[in-house]
């Protein structure tokens, strides 16, 4: 809940009330020990202002307590050590007392408005948050009320015409029809797959369960998922000859190629290729998805990774989930991403992961 | 009707509907139950030839319900699981099912997963064996043959397949395979099985990289398969 709290993330916050008593405690001891070689230089009363700096410096980081204390020590400690008739708490001119009772005074006001500043600093930090949450809430469900009933819709709809205009309808028009809700209901559940991920990532749920696997075997294995998809897309497949076996979660990475060929195939124009190359370098698994398409607008590119954002000319159904769920796993595994465009048009994205490397695969022939 | 009998046991109405509507349809006999003990008393009374069983049942953990029927229950299980529960599947399989299917699924993958888990194991008797009109294991010689070629495989890939062919249409765990092949010691070298795996397709798969016999069962195991055989 604190992230977006600056105020509480300060590094002073963390103290326990006692430290926070002795750290104004000594703070005011050991400036206030300063002053006193210097005092004969700068004169007592510009002591008064240091030593208001430093109350005002502790009281931006500390509670309301401690910085009272702070606040009455320094004014004791000036009125003893350096107003004249120094080392006792008299005072002797008319003027020296004023500036001694507005020293007080000005010391603790600053203590309880600096205070009550990061109170209400705090509230406002709150505020936002639930601002945005809701906002992302709000988001959530607009995308979801859509992209949900899209396909609930047709199916509804394809079910009402078949259940009560059966003897109308040609057989062309069943055999549509029928199409039409086995479409919707593959879409729905790529969406709840898409939420689970999503709210798994949300929940910081996931931990990566890694094993040995060759990449060659989990990207056939991915494209083999998506054939029904990539009936009409040629798919080109460079997997570098000879490389190792990578110990990472097979699941989380093949969701992530998953969601990348997934991505391109509903992006691009006909015609279009995609290519899923992988290597490996020094010790981390690179895997690239690129198409031949139109790429990115370049302004969009940093935003396509965020939850819920759809290019603003997208067509497709999505729910703008798939790409930020391919940033959490990767993130996940402490990987990287990047998507850029190729100079002659089409994107590539690019996945690296760090992993454990075996080459058994070229050494044993038993 | 005289087809084999199956008993559905899912706590879903709908599931049930849409399973009792495919199997009739299929010259499947059906009875069906929504809960754990409803299943137990069912299957007793009247022993089907294969249980379609859902882990997520109301009263009762799927996994409890198959390591009863296990006890005495010698036919096919299937198990019925929701999305990415791979654990729950490899543990169902360890129990004692024979295979399983993650919802939503299609209904030519449920018929051909029913086929062949009641068609059963091939007895072991048999000296060759036949895949696809193309792919032979003589178990006397130990020799393999594609298209009438001899395919060389080192004593690891032989075992392998064999244990696949002998299998064949059943998911066999990554653990399994480790365990039978290799040893107890090696159950969680699962590099190994990689290597091996991609070097059998290599030898025995016209397209290694698109394999017809040995397909690739996300984070559960591997399934050998093959349209035909004698």
């Amino acid at each position: 809940m604190s992230k977006t709290n600056k105020v509480d993330n300060l590094p002073f916050q963390k103290f326990s009330p006692k430290k926070q008593y002795i750290v104004s405690v000594l703070s005011i001891l050991l400036v206030a020990s300063g002053c006193y070689f210097l005092s004969d230089l700068v004169g007592y009363r510009v002591v008064a202002f240091i030593l208001l700096v430093t109350v005002s410096l502790i009281a931006m980081f500390f509670d309301i307590m401690p910085v009272l204390v702070a606040a009455i020590l320094s004014a004791l400690v000036w009125d003893f050590f350096f107003i004249p008739q120094k080392f006792t708490f008299a005072i002797s001119s008319a003027e020296d007392l004023l500036m001694f009772l507005m020293y007080f005074v000005v010391a603790l006001v600053n203590a309880v408005l600096t205070t009550k500043i990061r109170k209400i600093e705090k509230l406002a930090n709150q505020k936002e948050e639930k601002e945005n949450t809701l906002k992302l809430y709000n988001t959530l469900l607009n995308s979801l009320s859509h992209e949900l009933r899209t396909p609930i819709s047709t199916i509804i709809g394809a079910t009402d015409n078949l259940q009560s205009m059966a003897d109308k309808l040609s057989e062309l028009n069943k055999y549509e029809l029928i199409s039409e809700i086995s479409k919707a209901s593959l879409q729905l559940d790529r969406q709840v797959g898409n939420l689970l991920n999503m709210s798994r990532l949300e929940s910081g749920y996931i931990k990566p369960k890694n094993d040995w696997f060759d990449v060659n075997e989990l990207i056939y294995d991915v494209l083999n998922q998506l054939k029904d998809e990539l009936k009409n897309i040629p798919v080109h497949v460079a997997v570098k000859e000879n490389l190792p076996l990578f110990k990472l979660d097979y699941g989380l990475v093949s969701q992530i190629v998953h969601n990348l060929v997934h991505n391109a195939c509903t992006n691009i124009p006909k015609y279009a290729v995609i290519t899923v190359r992988a290597n490996c370098k020094q010790d981390k698994l690179v895997i690239v998805v690129e198409d031949t398409g139109h790429g990115f607008p370049e302004g969009e590119m940093e935003k396509v990774f965020e939850k819920f954002y759809r290019l603003k000319n997208s067509k497709t159904g999505g729910t703008g989930l798939g790409l930020s769920i391919v940033k959490g796993f990767v993130e996940s595994m402490n990987g990287t991403v990047d998507l850029k465009n190729m100079p002659e048009g089409g994107a590539i994205f690019t996945i690296e992961l760090p992993s454990e490397l075996s080459y058994l695969n070229l050494n044993v022939k038993v | 009707m005289t087809g084999p009998l199956i008993l559905i046991v899912d706590d879903e109405e709908q599931i049930r509907k849409l399973l009792e509507i495919t199997l009739h349809t299929n010259d499947f006999n059906v009875k069906a139950a929504a809960t754990a003990k409803d299943a137990i008393i069912m299957a007793k009374t009247n022993i089907p030839d294969l249980i379609l069983l859902d882990i997520g049942l109301p009263d009762e953990s799927g996994q409890e319900v198959l390591k009863k029927l296990r006890q005495w229950y010698t036919k096919p299980i299937i198990i019925l699981s929701v999305q990415s529960d791979e654990e729950n599947i490899i543990k169902a399989l360890d129990n004692g099912a024979n295979d399983y299917l993650v919802k939503p699924f299609r209904t030519g993958e449920l018929l051909a997963r029913i086929r062949s888990s009641i068609r059963g194991i091939i007895p072991q008797s048999l000296n060759t064996h036949i895949f696809n009109h193309e792919l032979e294991i003589d178990y006397n010689l130990r020799v393999v043959k594609k298209n009438k070629e001899i395919v060389k495989l080192t004593a690891t890939e032989y075992d392998l397949l064999v244990l696949f062919a002998k299998n064949e249409g059943r998911v066999l765990t990554h653990q399994y395979l480790l365990r039978e092949v290799w040893g107890p010691g090696y159950v969680s070298q699962s590099q190994y099985l990689r290597v091996f795996i991609a070097q059998l397709r290599k030898k025995i798969e016209t397209e290694p990289n698109q394999p017809e016999y040995i397909l690739t069962e996300s984070r559960v195991g591997y399934r050998f398969v093959a349209k035909d055989n004698f």
